[in-house]
């Protein structure tokens, strides 16, 4: 045998089972049933209006669009386990984190369609554009707490990477950063089994991403990421610790997009079988959390049909909002480059005005 | 001959050079089983073996990396970046490391890469998807940036570029990928790097371009034609590191007047180089300055308002009526 030991992989946290009944018990958060039923809320809102972004896309009425179908438990839990003033970093897919933290869904949508008022993000919404630069997030997000840490606030900076991103040099050097400065920082790590077409097997040999984690010095921990739950209370544990000075964390999700990889020609067919599809599907994260308030009597058909004719009105009303939202323009884009805006610029900017 | 467009010709042609060559390797990020985003390498995993066409991790700084240690081993990879603006992951692997590997090894080692990548506005992509780099690249010694206008050129120019012994950035306007056909042959066939191309002959003013503007600057040249009986010729530069000044001062001896138009931001990119490079060269044979057409010197806009930023054959023509004023 070895004398180097392979890592162990880390735990796996699942509080529900698929049928959503409670496997373990001691790892329930602590949540009132206010809170349970926000979690619920937040996940079919995020399902209805995944559907009918992916619809609008389709219709040109949207631009770009990265569908969400699936990831809803992983990526609410883990934003609802934050505060207002913890500031999160996302990355193209991570709009419902953003907008559950205060984007207002017309900007997501203003955004979409590739308007710069889109990123003008309200002054009292700590979150910045979703970033399109794989792995650049991490490293940022590594600064912001440090930041956090050198005025002694008790914000924690927290974001969000695939399975690929892992793979970049960024996300080391972020998390290794993270932990060098004990920084206040939750990386979460959403395992949706592919990057575009390149399944985890084909991007690492590690075997779990969660173990990552190790070679940076920081906790690490794998969730079942379609259970809210055990997402939630992962997220909590990593926030808490980050608020109170114990350094950041990386959490790993276990989750799957159901659809394409984005609305821009991918096609899932080509990487990724009917079979496993439909295995993925039987892990529903809104399923097993619906059983299992239902079971305590928490949420019912009439509860689940008026989110659904919520969500559908409030796509409604943002895509008004966002129609109706002013034109981007050539002179407004350049002023935008400066505070102060150089010789060059200003010459430049005459040939557009009229 | 087939009707191709240019990504069929840009895929046929490394289908060609894997078949003639097994130095020759391709990877990527999802280039392997799904046949690349833009189905640029389609069928190639299946046909060559995962041993010669694969995916990699998703990280551009290691396949820019990787392929600098194959190639000082002798492999020829061809480096797939999926966009162009992710290049600035990759960009030490490529100007700091493999740009320089023939100089620092006094020539023993080379780094005979191509580095492809998609690039160019006008599609309405994300962020960082369609930004026009190349000036950046052009300005680093030891490698050659390549940028075709239509199929037959990609077709060979990309050939000559697997064939080179030194790395050699290729890229590909998106917008050019499907918007037309063109006769391609068949067999393999080379496009020499580092000769422009008279596209359309012309005798009272010269528009030099390169990619998707070459198209824009044909359009301009037309109109004018029709509507003032002004003949512009038109360049296609193919190669902008090296420039084909030859070629340029050929037709400035004879038209006295030239613009030059890029899709790149107006400050210190190539239209700045090809300027200076007709004042070295061709100075006393101007009638008029030598005006640049581009962008302006900000962020690549979002797709809203890219069309709007994106040179026209109107501004061109605003351009041409100033240099034929004086
Ligand atoms: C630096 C960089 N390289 C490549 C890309 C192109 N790209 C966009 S998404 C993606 C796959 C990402 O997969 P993963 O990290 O698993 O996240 P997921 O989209 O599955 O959530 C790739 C290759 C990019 N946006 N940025």
């Amino acid at each position: 045998m070895s004398a180097i030991a392979p890592t162990k992989p880390t735990t796996y946290l699942q509080v529900l089972d698929a049928e959503g009944n409670v496997v373990n018990p001691s790892l329930m958060p602590n949540l009132t049933d206010e809170q349970l039923r926000s979690l619920m809320h937040k996940m079919v809102f995020t399902r209805i209006w995944d559907q009918r972004a992916i619809k609008l896309t389709r219709q040109g009425r949207l631009g770009f669009y990265a569908p969400v179908g699936g990831q809803e438990a992983s990526m609410i839990g883990s934003e609802a386990a934050t505060e207002k003033e913890d500031f999160l970093f996302p990355s193209y897919r991570d709009v419902p984190q953003s907008v559950w933290h205060g984007w207002p869904l017309y900007q997501a949508f203003l955004y979409s369609r590739g308007h710069q008022h889109g990123g003008q993000f309200p002054q009292d919404v700590h979150v910045i554009m979703p970033q399109i630069i794989i792995g650049a997030q991490i490293v940022q997000t590594a600064g912001t707490a440090l930041a956090f840490k050198l005025r002694k606030e008790k914000r924690v900076a927290f974001t969000y990477i695939g399975d690929g991103g892992t793979s970049q040099g960024d996300f080391y050097e972020g998390i290794n950063f993270a932990g060098a400065y004990q920084a206040p920082a939750v990386f979460v790590v959403q395992n949706n089994q592919f990057a575009i077409s390149v399944p985890v097997a084909l991007q690492t040999a590690a075997e779990t991403l969660a173990n990552k984690a190790v070679a940076a010095g920081i906790p690490g921990v794998q969730v079942d990421g379609m259970d809210v739950l055990a997402v939630y209370g992962a997220m909590k544990q990593a926030v808490d610790r980050a608020r109170a000075g114990e350094g950041p964390s990386l959490i790993e999700t276990m989750t799957f997009r159901y659809g394409p990889h984005t609305m821009s020609g991918d096609d899932p067919t080509r990487y990724r079988s009917k079979e496993l599809e439909e295995e993925w599907q039987k892990k529903d994260p809104l399923v097993r959390f619906r059983n299992f308030l239902q079971s305590k009597n928490l949420w019912s058909k009439e509860d689940e049909d008026l989110v659904i004719e919520e969500a559908k009105a409030a796509v409604n009303d943002a895509l008004a909002k966002a129609d109706a939202y002013q034109k981007m323009t050539i002179p407004g884009l350049i002023d935008s480059m400066f505070k102060t805006l150089p010789a060059d610029l200003i010459a430049q900017r005459t040939e557009f005005d009229s | 001959m087939a009707q191709l467009t240019m990504i069929q010709a840009i895929s046929n042609a490394m289908d060609l050079e894997l078949g003639r060559d097994e130095k020759v390797l391709l990877f990527g990020e999802d280039v392997g089983q799904s046949g690349g985003v833009f189905r640029a390498t389609d069928g190639l995993q299946k046909k060559y073996g995962v041993e010669r066409v694969f995916d990699t991790p998703l990280a551009e700084s290691g396949i820019a990396g990787l392929a600098t240690g194959l190639s000082i081993q002798g492999f020829r990879p061809i480096a797939e970046i999926q966009f162009f603006g992710f290049v600035f992951e990759a960009m030490d692997e490529i100007a700091g490391q493999a740009a320089r590997m023939r100089y620092r090894s006094g020539g023993r080692y080379s780094c005979p890469i191509v580095y492809r990548a998609p690039f160019g506005g006008g599609v309405k992509t994300p962020e960082l998807h369609a930004d026009s780099l190349e000036g950046v690249l052009a300005q680093m010694p030891g490698i050659k940036v390549v940028v075709p206008s239509n199929p037959y050129d990609a077709k060979g120019l990309l050939i000559s570029a697997i064939r080179d012994d030194d790395p050699v950035f290729f890229l590909e306007h998106m917008k050019l990928y499907r918007s037309f056909r063109q006769e391609v042959p068949e067999e393999a066939y080379t496009v020499p790097l580092g000769q422009a191309k008279v596209v359309r002959e012309g005798k009272d003013v010269t528009i030099i371009s390169y990619g998707a503007m070459v198209h824009t600057a044909e359009k301009a040249a037309e109109e004018w034609a029709k509507t003032r009986g002004i003949s512009a010729e038109v360049i296609d530069l193919r190669t902008i590191r090296p420039i084909d000044i030859e070629t340029i001062v050929a037709s400035v001896k004879k038209t006295h007047r030239a613009v030059v138009l890029q899709e790149a931001q107006r400050t210190a990119g190539i239209a700045a180089e090809v300027v200076a490079q007709i004042n070295e060269q061709a100075i006393f044979y101007l009638e008029a300055p030598v005006l640049r057409i581009a962008p302006p010197d900000t962020i690549y806009p979002f797709a809203m308002i890219e069309d709007e930023w994106l040179p026209t054959p109107k501004r061109v023509m605003s351009a041409l009526e100033k240099v034929m004023s004086l």
